[in-house]
């Protein structure tokens, strides 16, 4: 069985975003392995490790779609223990705005890897955006579980839990699908530094746009760092009746946001 | 034309389905807006949506009983591909946004998933969305033939009915098989109010303590003010209340015309679930909590005092 696990490079959850002439501009930020993507790839590790659907030999391949700068991303997914890493350079075109041209590489990437099963993170922490998994499964016309929460794999069925609507489901979903990670999937692991200076020696090739046929339609018009007025009024705290009076009456006839 | 889809649930059309066809009635100007409906004995949904919309597509088939995203997305595709369908426009809920991208794909369109804004002018669509952990608004916009749209909850006001109703059709789809099987179910919130369509959130943090403070505190507080309970990742992670209630990155995305804050630090997970919302209050021992930063009306004290008096001055 093979896995393919997707990973993306995004700016820390705790970095401060600079935003210049039109577009956020990353040059200056931290950037890191994106933590959804991160549960996917350790959720495909323990999958190897428990020899998933009764196979001992179960590889794990990361795949990264984007800038060269993404190779960091892919060491560190193979620092924490994936098999080995592709990885297809965009070059000069901005593929982030375009899940639909992006799930076109990855699937096709999935089908030269004869994979079985694709993990990503159920939402991406640059673009926000939560289709690629669905849109990967399309293209490759499998199966999907999105946000799921529990993953085991027997034979060629997988079972789970996923958010819904109005809650959690269980599910049973036939190989091959693509499944989307989220928190409570698992705890990823840290790299630890022997798997650290193994990750150097291990195969990652190296791919280039072209080969895969792929036009955004989607153009990015401008990008601006959310500013909302807040009023940031303080009410005094220590006196819990008079507090709440205030809260209310603020509440009532200010803002008018409550009967 | 524009298609909009049609979310509901207990009999009733949800509210994005009627905050969807005002976003449709904002672009209509490239086109007639037409709604589908998609379910088992559906029949009051379609003649409800029919107030709303010059026309409905209806497709009542028992396969149809509950949600599925291949069946969703095969039936939604069908229609705008026959109906020669310029944009379609879907609720930014969890299946909405899990059902989308099949759609784009099947009709190689390209996808603006949680649209904030949207706008059809000359051919081209163009979206306000946020990303970045909500903390980016980008307009981004396409001219392709055929566009596929999430829309926000919340992002448009609910539309009013039309003077006389519009036509239903019933339609003929072609299927697949399910896929994936739904073993069991854990519904959230029996009985609460939807986190995402609520008008009042009460959201409470570590700041109020224990499961059973969390329960006095904030869930005393959400029932007092007919609101839903949301939760912080810290809580959730704890055990204290259910996923189903997270707010922020993971959780659910709100936007409700008050949000209050109890006990909540605010980290960049959580703020990017509740930060659009109209208007936020926060209460927190910390006065250097981030929470506040994002307040226009701040408590630093004990959440339990302040909460309880609350819950006193209300009645």
């Amino acid at each position: 069985m093979r896995i393919l696990a997707i990973v993306a490079q995004v700016p820390g959850a705790e970095e401060r975003l600079k935003v210049a002439e039109g577009g956020v501009d990353l040059g200056a930020s931290k950037l890191v392995l994106d933590t959804m993507d991160e549960y996917g790839v350790e959720e495909a590790l323990r999958l190897r490790e428990a020899g998933a659907g009764g196979d001992t030999a179960v590889e794990v391949i990361v795949l990264g779609v984007g800038p060269s700068r993404v190779e960091a991303a892919l060491r560190n997914a193979l620092a924490l223990g994936a098999d080995r890493a592709v990885l297809v350079d965009s070059g000069a075109i901005d593929l982030a705005r375009d899940v639909v041209a992006t799930s076109k590489v990855i699937a096709e990437v999935a089908k030269r890897e004869r994979a079985d099963l694709v993990l990503c993170g159920a939402q991406q922490a640059d673009s926000d955006s939560q289709a690629l998994g669905a849109a990967v499964a399309e293209r490759l016309g499998w199966a999907q579980a999105t946000w799921v929460t529990a993953l085991t794999c027997e034979g060629r069925t997988l079972a789970g839990r996923h958010d819904v609507d109005d809650g959690q489901q269980d599910f049973r979903l036939p190989l091959p699908a693509v499944v989307t990670a989220q928190q409570g999937l698992n705890e990823p692991r840290y790299p630890t530094l022997p798997n650290i200076m193994k990750a150097r020696k291990k195969e990652l090739r190296m791919e280039v746009l072209a080969g895969f046929d792929v036009a955004p339609q989607v153009r990015l018009v401008k990008q601006e760092l959310q500013h909302r007025e807040r009023l940031h009024r303080l009410i005094p705290g220590s006196d819990a009746k008079a507090a709440a009076d205030e809260l209310l009456r603020a509440l009532r006839e200010d803002a008018k946001v409550l009967a | 034309m524009i298609l909009v889809v049609v979310e509901h649930g207990n009999g009733r059309i949800g509210k994005s389905a009627r905050e969807l066809v005002t976003a449709a009635r904002s672009c209509g100007v490239e086109g007639p807006v037409a709604a589908l409906v998609l379910g088992s004995d559906v029949a009051a949904i379609a003649t409800e949506a029919a107030t709303l919309v010059g026309q409905v597509l209806v497709a009542d088939r028992p396969e149809l009983a509950t949600y599925d995203a291949e069946l969703w997305a095969a039936a939604v595709a069908q229609i705008a591909r026959e109906g020669e369908v310029a944009l379609v426009l879907i609720a930014a809920s969890r299946s909405g946004r899990e059902y989308s991208p099949r759609v784009a794909v099947k009709l190689e369109a390209p996808l603006i998933e949680g649209a904030a804004c949207l706008t059809f002018e000359g051919g081209v669509v163009r979206g306000e969305r946020y990303s970045f952990l909500s903390r980016v608004t980008e307009t981004v916009e396409s001219n392709a033939a055929v566009v596929v749209a999430t829309v926000l909850p919340g992002a448009f006001a609910p539309a009013e009915a039309l003077g006389a109703p519009g036509e239903q059709f019933d339609v003929d789809l072609e299927l697949p098989e399910r896929r994936l099987i739904v073993t069991g179910a854990q519904p959230a919130n029996a009985g609460r109010l939807p986190l995402g369509e609520a008008e009042i959130v009460v959201a409470g943090g570590r700041g109020t303590g224990s499961a059973e403070g969390f329960e006095r505190i904030v869930v005393g507080l959400a029932d007092k003010l007919g609101a839903a309970v949301g939760a912080t990742r810290a809580v959730v992670d704890a055990g204290w209340r259910p996923y189903a209630e997270q707010v922020g990155q993971t959780g659910v995305t709100v936007q409700p015309r008050l949000y209050l804050a109890i006990g909540i630090s605010g980290a960049v997970q959580h703020l990017s679930g509740m930060n659009k919302s109209q208007t936020i209050v926060a209460i927190n021992k910390d006065a250097d909590a981030p929470i506040f930063t994002v307040a226009d009306y701040g408590i630093v004290g004990d959440c339990d005092a302040i909460v309880e008096a609350l819950k006193s001055a209300i009645g």
